[in-house]
């Protein structure tokens, strides 16, 4: 141990602020990068699932429509399901 | 070798390799900087001249050395993607370019905080610290050419392009302490074969260095597993882990009848 007690230590010989400084930004620096980054992994996984909810909300309109048009236009449906097939 | 590193290449393997070796490389990573830091900090002897405050140099070391060192391997990642048209090598690029810039600032703000005590002012426009800087500028760049396009390999084209042009920063902040007089001190660890140290400085700063590359390693773990999601998102691989993960996500296969 280089210091004799806790006064000592954090006065680091006279260096204290610069040193405290510098070890105390660094710190918040990458304790901010860790928590964006599990933070946006998550929203990620969020804005996928909300995708996928609205896909398959979609997906259910469409069959629904798909059962109302069936005899009244199969020229309508025709372009509907390859539309659904390109996607 | 290539049998080895083909499965790889597969966005979906890559995700759980990345998931898989995480816990792990924290564990190290805490027990690496745990040591290093506490050492550095209470148990390092201090500098003659330079007194206490050259406990500094534990942290801005390792943050601009690998500063450099993550832009080398997002260059890599950029060539390949470039050449090859290797789509996970723009994601872990993608990745790579935020922990970059985050440890460049680090290294020109304890450089700051360590040159105010020693050379007497915070800045000097000298030609080490204006082209760390110039790194600084070149991460914010890429960053945000990242994030400009929609389609992702659009975008992933325009920053390798970027990257690739700024690695001639790198041998110019390597050497900048030689080429030009500067206010600078040159290396003291990398002095071929025999660092300038005593060993009771170098071991600390091996322990924190190695911990801040395994941080490193980490982050990029993190980041490069959301990259590899947000560019496979229509997957069914991908379908499949978000609906495990978000319940209300009930993913309903499609029916062909």
């Amino acid at each position: 141990m280089q210091f004799e007690n806790i006064n000592d230590f954090l006065a680091m010989g006279g260096y204290g602020f610069y040193v405290w400084l510098s070890f105390g930004i660094s710190t918040i620096l990458l304790l901010a990068l860790i928590f964006s980054s599990i933070s946006s992994h998550k929203q990620v996984i969020k804005n996928i699932a909300m995708r996928m909810q609205r896909e398959d909300k979609l997906r259910q309109v469409r069959k629904q429509n798909k059962k109302s048009t069936l005899s009244a236009s199969p020229d309508k449906l025709l372009n509907k399901s390859t539309h659904e097939i390109t996607q | 070798m290539w049998k080895w590193l083909h499965p790889y290449a597969n966005p979906e393997v890559s995700y759980h390799f990345a998931g898989k070796i995480l816990p792990w490389l924290s564990a190290l990573t805490v027990i690496c900087l745990s040591i290093g830091i506490v050492w550095a900090l209470a148990f390092a002897p201090a500098d003659y001249q330079q007194g206490d405050s050259f406990r500094i140099f534990y942290i801005h070391v390792p943050a601009a050395s690998l500063s450099m060192g993550i832009y080398f391997g997002m260059a890599i990642a950029a060539f390949t993607s470039m050449v090859w048209q290797f789509k996970l090598a723009d994601a872990s690029a993608a990745a790579m370019a935020p922990i970059g810039a985050v440890f460049t600032a680090i290294a020109l703000i304890t450089g700051a905080a360590w040159g105010k005590p020693m050379w007497g002012t915070w800045w000097i426009w000298d030609a080490r610290l204006t082209s760390e800087l110039i790194l600084l500028f070149l991460y914010l760049g890429i960053i945000a050419l990242h994030n400009a396009f929609e389609d992702k390999n659009l975008a992933g084209k325009a920053a390798s392009i970027l990257t690739l042009v700024g690695v001639i920063n790198l041998p110019i902040i390597k050497y900048s302490v030689e080429w030009w007089n500067t206010l600078h001190q040159g290396s003291t660890v990398s002095k071929l074969g025999r660092p300038s140290m005593s060993a009771d400085m170098l071991w600390p700063f091996l322990f924190c260095f190695l911990g801040f590359a395994l941080l490193v390693g980490v982050i990029i773990c993190i980041r490069f597993r959301s990259e590899i999601l947000a560019r496979n998102s229509i997957r069914p691989w991908v379908k499949k882990l978000v609906s495990a993960q978000v319940p209300t996500a009930q993913h309903t296969p499609v029916e062909n009848k």
